[in-house]
Order: C-alpha cells, then sequence, then structure tokens
C-alpha cells in the first residue's frame, strides 16, 4: 500500500452520526477531463476564458435541464431541509465533511435554482438563501458532486422522495457541457464508443483473453466449455461488464457464466462489437451518451439474430437495462422506431428482455436443469453485498424485492454457509461500496477509503461473529473497489468475489453422481 | 506533467503514465519504478517485458489472468499467481506494472 496523506477511519463502536468537520473534504478533485477526451464526446473542450461566457453556458444548461425534465424542478422545489438524509450517506459518514451531507450537497445547486429560476430568489436572495453562480461555486460542485456515487441511499430516507441521484447527475451535465468533465469517466465513454468496451479491449484481444480460458477450463475441468465470440444465431447473446475479462476476482464469475451455459446446453455469444454491459452515460445523466451507447447492444443483437438478451454481474448496468433500455434501444417494449420494432419481433416473448444473469441462472435451478455439489464451497461462509443500483433502481424475477431474494436463493442454492451483514446495511437500505457512479478512480482514493466505512463496519461484524470469508457481489465496480479497499480495513483483499464465482465452485458439468 | 532524466524531457498524464509510448526504455522503467518505490529485480523485469510483448502485438495490457498464466510459465507455478505479482508490484500488478512499462493505465471497473 502507498503511504497516504489521511488516516483510516476507526471502526465506531456505536454507529452515531459524526462530528461535522467543516471542509474537510473541500481538497477532493478527481482529475480534469483534457481537450482531447472531452472533443471525442462532443463535450466543449474546456472552460472559458471569460467566467461570464462560462456562467451564461451553464444557466442555459440548468434551464434547458428544468425544461426537459420536471422531475428535476420538482427535487429542486420540494426540499424542506428536514435533515432525514444527513447521516445516511456513507461519504459524510465516513469523511465528517458536511457538504457531503446529501442535503448539503443539493444546496450547492438549489441556491443557483432559487437565484436563477424562482421569483423569490430573483427579488431577494439573500432572505431565501439564493446564490449566484460563481467559479469558486462552479468548483465546489465538481469537488462534492464527484463525492456522491449515485447510490440513492439517502432517497430512501427522504420524506418528499427526492432522487438526489437525478440532482447529482444534472449537476454533472451542466459541468460536462461548460468544459468540466471528469477525466475517468469520459475517458471511458470515448473509449467504449470507438472501441465497443470500456477497457478499450480490441476483438483480437478479446479472442486471445477468451481461448486462453477455454484451454485452462479444459484444464482445470476436463469439460470443453466455450466462450463464443461473435457466434452469429446463437440463442443468447451475453452483455458484461469489459472487467470481466480483464481483471480478478471479476473473471471468476465470467467463468461461471460459461459453465451454467454449457451444463444447460444453451448456445450463447459475446460480441466483440457490444463487448461492455457498463453504460457510463448514467453517470452524468447525459440521456443522449447513455442512448448512444446503448444502440450498440441493438446492433450487435440485430446482426447475431439472438432470441434472448442477458446481462452479467454489472450494478449500474442492470439499472440502465432494466429502467432505460426499452426506450432507449427498443430492447424490451417502450421504442417504436423501426430497428426496435424489428429486434422486439426478433426476441423471445417468452423470456424477460432483458435477463438478469442471476435470473437466468435462478430459472435454471427451479426448472432442475442445473445440479450442484455444495460442499465444494464448504471453506466458504458468505455474506451478500448488494450493489445499489440494482437494489434500488431495478428488480429481478417478478416480485418485489426479487432483486434482493434471488442472488441470495443462487447462494443458498449452491453453498451451505450464509450469513447476512445487520439489516440496516443491505437490500434497499444498503450501503455503498464507496467507488460508485463515476469514483472508482485513483486520485479518489480518500473518499473511496472513507466512504467504504460503514460498509466494512458491518463486514467486520459478520467476520468477527460468523467467521465470513467471502463477501459476493454482483457488480464490476464493487468488486473493483472492495478489492482495493479492503486491505486498507485489515481485510484480505481476496475476500470479495461474485454470486457466479460461487456457482462456478459448486456447478456439476457432467453427468457424474 | 512532465519529468527530465538524462537531459530529456518526458511528457506523462496526470498520473504519471507515459504520453508516448515510443518514449520508453529501461532507464525510464527505472526512473518511474523509483517515483514508485518498487525496487526492479529480474523477476520485474519479466513482467515488464511480458507486458511490452503483449501490448505490441494486442495493443491493451494482458488481463491479469493472462499474465499470471505466462509468469508462471516462465519463473515457475508458485509465481503463476496474482498474490506474487501483488508482491511484486503492492500497489497493484495491472496499473503499476503498466505505468513502469511505460504503457497506458488500464481503465474501467478494474
Amino acid at each position: 500500500m502507498a503511504d497516504l496523506e489521511f488516516q483510516i477511519p476507526k471502526f465506531r463502536e456505536i454507529a452515531e452520526v459524526p462530528a461535522i468537520g467543516v471542509g474537510a473534504m473541500a481538497h477532493s478533485r478527481p482529475h480534469v477531463a483534457n481537450e482531447k477526451i472531452q472533443e471525442a464526446l462532443g463535450y466543449q473542450t474546456k472552460l472559458d476564458a471569460d467566467w461570464q461566457t462560462t456562467h451564461d453556458k451553464a444557466i442555459g444548461k440548468f434551464g434547458e435541464l428544468l425544461g426537459k425534465y420536471r422531475s428535476l424542478k420538482v427535487f429542486m422545489d420540494s426540499c424542506v431541509h428536514c435533515g432525514a438524509c444527513t447521516d445516511k450517506c456513507h461519504y459524510f459518514i465516513g469523511t465528517n465533511d458536511p457538504k457531503n451531507m446529501p442535503v448539503a450537497r443539493q444546496e450547492l445547486m438549489r441556491s443557483v435554482y432559487r437565484r436563477y429560476f424562482t421569483l423569490a430568489g430573483k427579488m431577494f436572495p439573500g432572505l431565501v438563501g439564493a446564490k449566484d453562480l460563481t467559479k469558486e461555486l462552479l468548483d465546489e460542485w465538481y469537488t462534492y458532486f464527484w463525492q456522491c456515487s449515485e447510490c440513492r441511499r439517502c432517497s430512501v430516507f427522504c420524506p418528499y422522495g427526492i432522487d438526489t441521484a437525478e440532482v447529482t447527475m444534472a449537476a454533472r451535465n451542466i459541468l460536462d457541457t461548460v468544459g468540466y468533465g471528469q477525466k475517468y469517466t469520459n475517458e471511458i465513454l470515448g473509449k467504449i464508443n470507438k472501441i465497443g468496451n470500456n477497457l478499450g479491449l480490441p476483438g483480437p484481444a478479446l479472442e486471445n483473453t477468451l481461448e486462453g480460458l477455454e484451454e485452462d477450463l479444459k484444464e482445470d475441468t476436463g469439460f470443453d466449455i466455450k466462450y463464443p465470440l461473435d457466434v452469429q444465431g446463437a440463442e443468447v447473446l451475453l452483455v458484461t461488464p469489459s472487467a470481466d475479462f480483464f481483471a480478478e476476482p471479476h473473471i471468476e464469475s465470467l467463468i461461471g457464466y460459461g459453465k451454467v451455459f454449457h451444463a444447460a446446453g444453451i448456445s450463447w455469444t459475446l460480441s466483440s462489437y457490444a463487448s461492455e454491459a457498463g453504460n457510463f452515460g448514467l453517470f452524468d445523466g447525459d440521456y443522449a451518451m447513455m442512448r448512444k451507447v446503448a444502440l450498440r447492444v441493438r446492433k450487435a443483437a440485430l446482426e447475431l439474430g439472438v432470441k434472448r438478451i442477458v446481462v452479467g454481474e454489472c450494478g449500474h448496468a442492470w439499472r440502465v437495462a432494466y429502467a432505460f433500455w426499452n426506450t432507449l434501444s427498443g430492447l424490451g417494449a417502450g421504442a417504436k422506431d423501426p430497428f426496435a420494432v424489428e429486434l422486439q419481433k426478433q426476441l423471445d416473448p417468452r423470456h424477460k428482455q432483458p435477463t438478469h444473469i442471476c435470473e437466468f441462472t435462478w430459472d435454471l435451478i427451479q426448472q432442475g436443469r442445473l445440479k450442484f455439489d455444495k460442499a465444494a464451497n464448504d471453506h466458504r461462509v458468505i455474506t451478500f453485498h448488494d450493489s445499489c443500483n440494482v437494489a434500488r433502481a431495478s428488480r429481478m424475477g417478478d416480485h418485489p424485492g426479487g432483486q434482493f431474494d434471488i442472488p441470495r436463493n443462487i447462494i443458498r442454492a449452491v453453498a451451505n454457509k450464509y450469513v447476512d451483514m445487520a439489516p440496516e446495511t443491505i437490500r434497499e437500505v444498503t450501503f455503498c461500496c464507496g467507488g460508485g457512479g463515476g469514483i472508482l478512480t485513483d486520485e479518489l482514493i480518500e473518499a473511496r477509503i472513507k466512504g467504504a466505512l460503514p460498509r466494512m463496519e458491518a463486514l467486520k461484524r459478520v467476520v468477527d461473529e460468523h467467521g465470513v470469508n467471502f463477501m459476493a457481489a454482483i457488480c464490476a465496480i464493487c468488486k473493483a473497489q472492495f478489492t482495493k479497499v479492503l486491505p486498507y480495513y485489515g481485510f484480505n483483499m481476496r475476500l470479495i468475489g461474485g454470486v457466479h464465482q460461487l456457482v462456478s465452485t459448486a456447478i456439476r458439468l457432467g453427468n457424474e453422481q | 506533467m512532465a519529468f527530465e532524466l538524462n537531459g530529456k524531457t518526458y511528457e506523462t498524464d496526470e498520473e504519471g503514465y507515459l504520453i508516448n509510448l515510443g518514449d520508453w526504455d529501461e532507464d525510464v522503467a527505472r526512473f518511474l519504478a523509483q517515483q514508485e518505490a518498487v525496487a526492479l529485480t529480474e523477476n520485474h523485469w519479466e513482467v515488464i517485458n511480458f507486458l511490452r510483448d503483449y501490448y505490441n502485438e494486442f495493443q491493451i495490457a494482458p488481463a491479469v489472468r493472462v499474465l499470471t498464466k505466462a509468469i508462471g510459465k516462465k519463473l515457475g507455478a508458485d509465481k503463476g499467481n496474482s498474490q506474487y505479482l501483488y508482491e511484486l508490484f503492492p500497489y497493484g500488478p495491472a496499473k503499476q506494472a503498466c505505468k513502469i512499462a511505460g504503457l497506458p493505465k488500464p481503465t474501467g471497473c478494474v
């Protein structure tokens, strides 16, 4: 571990609200996207030299968003500063910075809203806490809207149901527009638009990686488990985060998916054109960008002639797939353009479109088409970390709460030892890993480590009380984030893994008894 | 951003990764390693050379699994795992080793 210039938070005996540390994270700033990165996305390449121009563009964009999204206007108007959200944010709990209280973070934007878009704020700004947009305030937006992972835990506790993530997305959208984009997110969007995935993994490298995996699995299991690429006429197109091809423990779940398809005898394929489930367009609330990324999946599905689309273990990808794909790309009902209609005709209506890999595997388990040797997971005591975008922005199966139950059902079907973490830290009130929503970049390591505190505390309890040694997740960001931050809290980095990693360990591949 | 070495200026990005991959040579690698507090041994060089060869062929760093397999073949099965790579490159084999090898940083959820 590199030397850190800040203290790792200590585990709290009682999870009380922290004492406030004014400005504790005011120095936090992710790298700004350079001109090349901005240009590739069609955004202004840098801030204008004179402030007034930037100011006018920012206010203009703000007005445009308020006109386009009624929800944003409602969220700007309806907060009564009750404070129910203050202590619900993992970044506030971990950093003590009062501007990481969700209400205070949003106030950075609401104060500007009142000044330019309400009568009282235009006439008596001092009386209603309305503020002119200054360069200093825009810098604060950049600092604090990039310390929000858009996890929406605070929204669960908001009596008005304000979707705080949507406020963060709008602020970032405005920042992008005026040439103040964030490097990590925008560089990745450039790569997916150009190469087809967030890693920038070209087709030949993907092919090489998958071939190597097939050889390894033949050696390990004796079975010909295939990772088909660009296979015309396959039944299923799997789109999964490109981290599954590259990183550990991510690849262990990819191995699991392949074994499930093999054991069930269902033909499937990956696409070199759409080799990414993630859609970082969501993080900045840029609908056009999100659509551009989503259309790659539609194009691949049409060209390959598949009947089903299955999405791998990726949190925000599932949110986009579940909640946005229908109107973005016609995958599911909704969009009415000719390509969308063609795709809807092509896909098999007997299945949910799209299907989450956990729904897919759980269906097969219920049909008795997969068999497991549960004892193969006996060296593991397992818990499950609900990833925020799956937990609070989507569903699985056909009953409320399916997104919580189905992953747990799978784990219980493939392993004997499972315990939940404390109820106030899981399911719909799950704590974010600390790295979601565009925060998973090295220069934000302080926010990432400190923001992980509440999850680490909950984990510590089940480690101490039940000997938990495996935390399963279904999100590539969670997996990468925990691999990085677990050691800072005294845990082994290999404690984190995927649900299909557990499936992979226990699944029976042939007809053995 | 930039650094100077042997009278020549090298451009880097905000995180210290070389901008022009052609600028890399062994002296540059030693300098970058020093910045990262990594003392290069022969085993580090095996990893660095493999990364560069793979990059030249595929325009991307190898997956961690591809790397561990290749290192296992060269240095022995006991070294063909990510734990060994973390011992060599404590900040993570993918990112830190790529930086020293003069390759771009892997991006995405990694």
